[in-house]
């Protein structure tokens, strides 16, 4: 944001008397802003490297013989590096079903995302543009619902979910994704984003569809929801990621069921698998499986996050709650 | 504005609205009601009334089985840490240390030019990643012979190893407080930098007209300027850390020390969630849910509190 009345000239007070000349006070101003840049660069890059380190050493350990990660290495250095990396994928794959975890999470993340834009349209589209009495104070309420820890609300959900049958020792395939996906499709957040996006259309565009002739109906997914497309992408995206790295409510639902192992979303399955191999007949787990395993499930989402930063990066900008 | 309007705009508010009723607001006073009720049982709904001994049991005051002298200090305990110990040590130490760490970071991001949506897009992107994943990184290069280990045995000759058998509790806490704080980071960094584009330039030309040394200026311009923001954050991130769970379950998977009796990595929500695992979800519903309101109100009366001294101390 550019001030009316910036000021482009550059102020040097010289003392009279002191030693001090402007090209040397300009030089010194100089130097210093030179040293400042650079106390800043480095410290950006170190703090980045610090920050990005994990990935870093999931990747490079996943690469790495199993000795390596276990004497703490920076990069591998036993064995054949690309015989290294084809043995650990696919011993991990062997034992981490990776098809079928990432099967079950896109199911639950398309369905819930999908019936979550259609219900947050729907309410955001009455909270933005229809009048009605109590519109304030429900969205006041739907609000505040936000700051209530999730947890009150999954003790019960979790008693819903086992009166109406979805849980238990026989859960099928199709009851377990509707135990994950129900108590998600409405997001008090999601609605709050599209509402903000939906009041800053201009009232004229909506009083010529009514002068056309056009219903509200008819307003709403001809003129506000391409608008709106921006937010609907966000909104879209962060519900994905949410999916993704769900963790607490589909591990609870699907963890008294006899065959949890074909229910496991990603995030549960990568908790919940062994990846081990039998030595002298005993099972000793493999870190540099275990970090196959991660990549497998953090590189999709580092992906969606490199094509959809903008969006990703707007959304949750716009002050939010994660997950 | 007529009544045909007004009826139509229920129509539209009727899924959000029906779900809601099942999914939130059923739930938050089911819960509530479930905590004050003795004997609880969960697919019959039966109780044996109105009662308070939950939130006995739950604070460590009376017994689960009376006469059985055993107190459950699992929440709360004097003399060994406890899920609410726990829980306030990782809020008191993450939440300052990680809005500083963010504080800086967002100012030197703010303060260059070149490569600045590089830097931006770098520090946010741990914030898509999967917390139980970058957990078991974590684990992973803090186990025994993992490279944080090999690197912190060669500097201070002690182990912080967290791997089972290992593990001593002061090593998890420790670790547990740094993945917390590098979780933390990229959320506060994205909102501190959206606070500080926009702030007038002006002010920045009339600090450095006035001498004010760059330290200065961001104590006595950028702060004050970035309250708003600063109290947002420092409210979500206590809120936050108040519910930690996700990051316990990546690093350790677990709450109890070596030989499975004593709870020492517990988290307020770990406690509630452990309650109703498996088996237990039928007969300990009612402690999860007096466990559940305490975090409740300890959340509301912190988010009350910080409301109450924000309004002296953020300059808008």
């Amino acid at each position: 944001m550019k001030g009316p009345s910036e000021i482009n000239t550059q102020l040097n007070l010289i003392i009279p008397g002191n030693k001090s000349n402007i090209e040397k006070t300009k030089k010194a101003a100089h130097f210093w802003h030179i040293f400042g840049m650079v106390i800043s660069y480095a410290f950006l890059v170190v703090a980045a490297i610090i920050v990005l380190f994990p990935f870093y050493y999931m990747v490079m350990a996943s690469f790495m013989a199993e000795v390596d990660v276990d004497n703490g290495r920076l990069i591998p250095i036993t064995g054949n590096f690309f015989e290294n990396i084809v043995y650990n994928y696919t011993q991990t794959l062997s034992q981490f079903n990776y098809g079928r975890y990432v099967g079950n999470t896109l199911i639950v993340a398309i369905t819930t995302t999908l019936l979550q834009v259609i219900v947050t349209i729907l309410s955001a589209y009455a909270f933005a543009r229809l009048e009605f009495r109590g519109r304030d104070i429900l969205f006041t309420i739907f609000l505040a619902t936000m700051m209530i820890p999730g947890e009150m609300m999954v003790l019960t959900n979790y008693i819903t979910m086992s009166n109406l049958g979805l849980t238990g020792r026989d859960q099928t395939q199709i009851q377990a994704y509707l135990a994950m996906i129900l108590p998600f499709i409405s997001s008090v957040f999601y609605i709050f984003l599209l509402r903000q996006n939906f009041k800053q259309i201009p009232n004229e565009l909506y009083l010529a569809a009514r002068v056309d002739g056009k219903s509200d109906w008819q307003y709403l997914w001809k003129v506000m929801v391409p608008l709106a497309t921006p937010t609907l992408i966000t909104i879209t995206i962060l519900s994905i990621i949410g999916s993704w790295n769900a963790y607490v409510w589909p591990n609870i639902v699907t963890s008294t069921a006899a065959n949890r192992e074909n229910l496991w979303t990603i995030s549960v399955a990568i908790r919940n698998v062994n990846l081990a191999v039998l030595e002298h007949e005993v099972w000793v787990p493999q870190d540099s499986w275990l970090m196959c395993a991660s990549v497998l499930t953090v590189v999709p989402l580092l992906v969606l996050f490199i094509v959809f930063r903008k969006y990703i990066m707007s959304g949750t900008g716009r002050a939010g709650i994660k997950g | 504005m007529n009544k045909s309007r007004n009826y139509r705009a229920w129509l539209y508010l009727a899924p959000v609205l029906i779900l809601m009723g099942v999914f939130t607001f059923f739930p938050l006073i089911n819960t509530i009601v479930i905590s004050f009720l003795r004997d609880y049982n969960v697919t019959t709904g039966a109780n044996k009334g109105f009662t308070f001994f939950n939130y006995g049991v739950v604070l460590g005051i009376l017994e689960k089985n009376e006469g059985s002298g055993f107190t459950d200090n699992s929440f709360i305990s004097w003399n060994s840490p406890s899920a609410l110990s726990n829980t306030l040590l990782i809020t008191f130490v993450t939440v300052p240390i990680s809005i500083i760490i963010s504080l800086v970071i967002a100012i030197e991001i703010n303060n260059i030019k070149v490569l600045k949506k590089f830097f931006q897009t770098v520090f946010f992107m741990p914030y898509v990643t999967n917390i139980i994943a970058v957990g078991l990184v974590f684990s992973v290069m803090f186990s025994d012979g993992g490279i944080f280990n090999r690197l912190f045995k060669l500097m201070f000759n002690s182990s912080i190893s967290i791997s089972e058998g290992s593990t001593s509790w002061g090593a998890s806490m420790l670790v547990l407080c740094l993945y917390v704080i590098w979780t933390a980071l990229p959320y506060k960094i994205l909102i501190f930098l959206s606070g500080l584009q926009g702030i007038d330039k002006q002010y920045y030309q009339a600090a450095k007209i006035d001498g004010a040394s760059r330290f200065k200026t961001s104590l006595r311009v950028t702060i004050p300027l970035l309250s708003p923001q600063i109290l947002y954050i420092t409210i979500t991130s206590f809120i936050g850390a108040f519910k930690e769970y996700n990051a316990v379950i990546g690093l350790f998977n677990r709450s109890y020390t070596k030989d499975q009796n004593v709870h020492d990595l517990y988290t307020v929500v770990y406690y509630i969630y452990d309650k109703i695992n498996g088996a237990s979800f039928a007969t300990e519903m009612q402690y999860a849910s007096a466990a559940a309101v305490i975090l409740f109100v300890i959340i509301m009366i912190f988010t009350l509190v910080q409301m109450r001294v924000s309004k002296k101390m953020v300059v808008y």
